[in-house]
């Protein structure tokens, strides 16, 4: 187990930058997630780190050691795969003691070491079948075991669970979690699935464009956005345009004048407003930092939480999350309703967010 | 077509479906008939030739006039048979080992590389199935001359000139058996051999080559049986005084018509139909076939 350091990491194809000057460091036994959309350059990072891609530029630490250029097989890395990657031809027993042969580990050696790795792997009795016998979930846990039984300086999981179905997918995040904090073990994980990446992190680094956008706790990424990419990448959330007029006032592109934080930022020019901080109520409410009156246009019952969305002005329509608690009113469409929230609530940020969620 | 007119209106069963029972059963006595027919053409022959090498009459005729097995014994008294047999089977086991190792680094290029004229490469390799064998016998020949007139190596009638023709024809086998198996090829395990610590020519040996293995033989034995059963070319390459199998029978043929040569056929039928079940044991041939 070591520590991960990456510096000004940087590949491109010909124009296209796929990974653009990726600093991050990961001190050991810390699970990491590099957490976006396809195409963000996560997976490009990971085969860096791996040594399936040469870096255009910038450096790699493993251990202290600078591992830039050196050849995926003489890394050290555990790599579990998207598509587990197993040789078919071998059993899940042979598919383990690979990299042990590879290292010419002894004979009772091997067979100690991968015992020990199927039981950690609750895999015992299962070891003389093929990877095509096995179920998905199996052949996720030989690969698993594949990766760990070799004592990786750190371990790598691309995008570990999207091959299960929901079910397995919850119990597996959790075993493979525990595994990690267990053998205290490095791990880089990639995914697009957020769900996954905030159960699963200790740290979670939001990747756009080939930059990195955020790197934070998931408390972080989700009440303190860097910007509005990560602020609509991680939860949902209403977006709305428009420009600090006075420390604490921000005027919308509509005209509303929202309270705000007064230390926001003066450059900011879009507002996130996360919907379970919203409330409704049916009458004005006083001594809140923002009350604006509004129509219920679409009601969602969804057991726990009702969903709405309440139309403020002709270009402003938000989203609100109430939990459902015994008493609350419930609002029908075409409901007048008074929307507000407190000043803490409201995020200015850079960048426009793209498409709200 | 006649299942929207039974559609509209719920009538007597049987009145209006009956048609549409009747013609599925056409359908199907069509295939069956289609099937049957595709195997006899392909069967037949080969059934008679196994059926003619036991019939006990030196001319050929119906009904045999009793049967044999003394045309088997016969082929043994035949030296040319023999060193026929032998010459086929080595050039054969050379030019089929000869023809994986260029055949497995082509195949690879072409379904790995990427790279301007791979196409026109993919059908360059595939053309020796087009030229007619008299054709490439010629042109092998002249060129064989022609390199012999240049660098005086004897390589005219010599057994490598004869290999190497017979590697060139086998190439388009190996090629095409070959590229296939890559084409489902996972890349990914291989990466994973390299993650744990295979260097990229142990990966290969250890995981590609086994993965493809049911490619490979596939490869070798269709290349072995093309060099075995080849005539057109090999007949203005063998040197003078040597003869392969096929050259043996046809020179037999002509000058006697027995059932010999039926034998010998069947023989063949028989080495080759053991050796496809003997690699079917070890990697299922139809799963690249």
């Amino acid at each position: 187990m070591a520590r991960l350091q990456l510096t000004a990491l940087t590949k491109t194809y010909g124009d296209v930058r796929a990974v653009a000057g990726v600093d991050l460091d990961i001190p050991q036994g810390e699970l990491v997630v590099l957490l976006g959309p396809s195409g963000c350059g996560k997976t490009t990072t990971l085969r860096m780190i791996a040594g399936f891609v040469v870096p255009s530029a910038g450096e790699i630490h493993l251990g202290g050691r600078n591992i830039t250029r050196r050849p995926p097989w003489k890394r050290n890395t555990g790599l579990v795969f998207q598509s587990y990657a197993l040789f078919p031809h071998l059993s899940a027993t042979e598919n383990i003691a690979f990299g042990l042969r590879m290292r010419n580990l002894g004979q009772a050696q091997i067979a100690a070491k991968v015992a020990e790795v199927l039981r950690l792997v609750r895999l015992e009795g299962l070891g003389d079948r093929l990877p095509r016998e096995l179920s998905g979930g199996q052949q996720q846990r030989v690969a698993l075991a594949r990766a760990l039984v070799i004592e990786p300086d750190i371990l790598l999981l691309d995008e570990p669970l999207s091959n299960l179905d929901a079910k397995l997918r919850h119990e597996v995040r959790v075993e493979i979690r525990e595994l990690q904090r267990k053998l205290g073990l490095t791990t880089v994980m990639v995914t697009h699935d957020q769900e996954e990446a905030l159960t699963m992190a200790d740290r979670l680094v939001v990747m756009s464009n080939g930059q990195v956008q955020q790197v934070g706790s998931q408390r972080d990424l989700y009440e303190r956005p860097a910007n509005a990419f990560v602020a609509g990448f991680v939860g949902r959330t209403n977006f709305l345009h428009g420009r600090v007029e006075a420390p604490g006032v921000f005027r919308s592109e509509s005209g509303l004048a929202i309270r705000c934080d007064e230390a926001a930022a003066g450059n900011g020019h879009t507002m996130a407003l996360r919907p379970e901080r919203l409330s409704l109520a049916t009458t004005p409410v006083p001594g809140a930092d923002n009350c604006f009156a509004g129509t219920v246009e679409f009601a969602s019952y969804l057991g726990g939480i009702l969903e709405y969305y309440v139309r403020l002005t002709p270009q402003d329509r938000l989203m609100v999350q109430a939990t459902n608690k015994l008493g609350d009113p419930a609002y029908v469409v075409g409901d007048r309703v008074h929307l507000y929230w407190p000043a803490q609530a409201s995020l200015v940020l850079a960048g426009d967010g793209g498409s709200t969620g | 077509m006649t299942q929207g007119a039974a559609l509209p209106a719920p009538v007597a069963p049987g009145a209006g479906r009956a048609p549409i029972v009747d013609s599925r059963v056409v359908g199907r006595i069509a295939l069956l008939g289609a099937a049957t027919l595709g195997y006899a053409v392909i069967l037949v022959p080969i059934l008679f030739v196994c059926w003619l090498s036991f019939f006990s009459n030196e001319i050929v005729t119906f009904p045999p006039q009793g049967y044999t097995l003394r045309w088997f014994a016969h082929i043994f008294d035949q030296n040319n048979f023999v060193s026929g047999f032998l010459t086929s089977l080595q050039v054969g086991i050379v030019a089929m080992i000869g023809g994986l190792l260029l055949g497995i680094p082509a195949s690879l290029m072409l379904a790995r590389g990427r790279f301007p004229g791979r196409e026109a490469l993919n059908t360059l390799l595939v053309l020796p199935l087009v030229v007619p064998g008299i054709v490439a016998g010629t042109a092998i020949y002249v060129f064989q001359i022609e390199i012999e007139i240049a660098t005086e190596l004897p390589l005219l009638g010599s057994r490598a000139g004869l290999v190497f023709a017979h590697i060139m024809i086998t190439i388009p086998w190996t090629v095409r058996l070959l590229t296939a198996s890559l084409a489902g090829f996972d890349r990914s395990i291989e990466e994973a051999a390299l993650n744990l610590g295979a260097t990229p020519l142990r990966a290969f040996i250890k995981v590609t080559l086994p993965v493809i293995k049911p490619g490979i033989v596939a490869a070798a034995l269709f290349s072995f049986i093309i060099s075995f059963g080849n005539l057109e070319m090999t007949l203005f390459l063998i040197a003078p005084g040597q003869t392969t199998l096929p050259i043996a029978i046809l020179q037999y043929l002509q000058w006697r018509i027995d059932p010999t040569i039926a034998a010998v056929s069947l023989l063949q039928i028989v080495l080759i139909g053991a050796g496809m079940l003997v690699a079917d044991r070890y990697v299922k041939l139809t799963r690249v076939l």
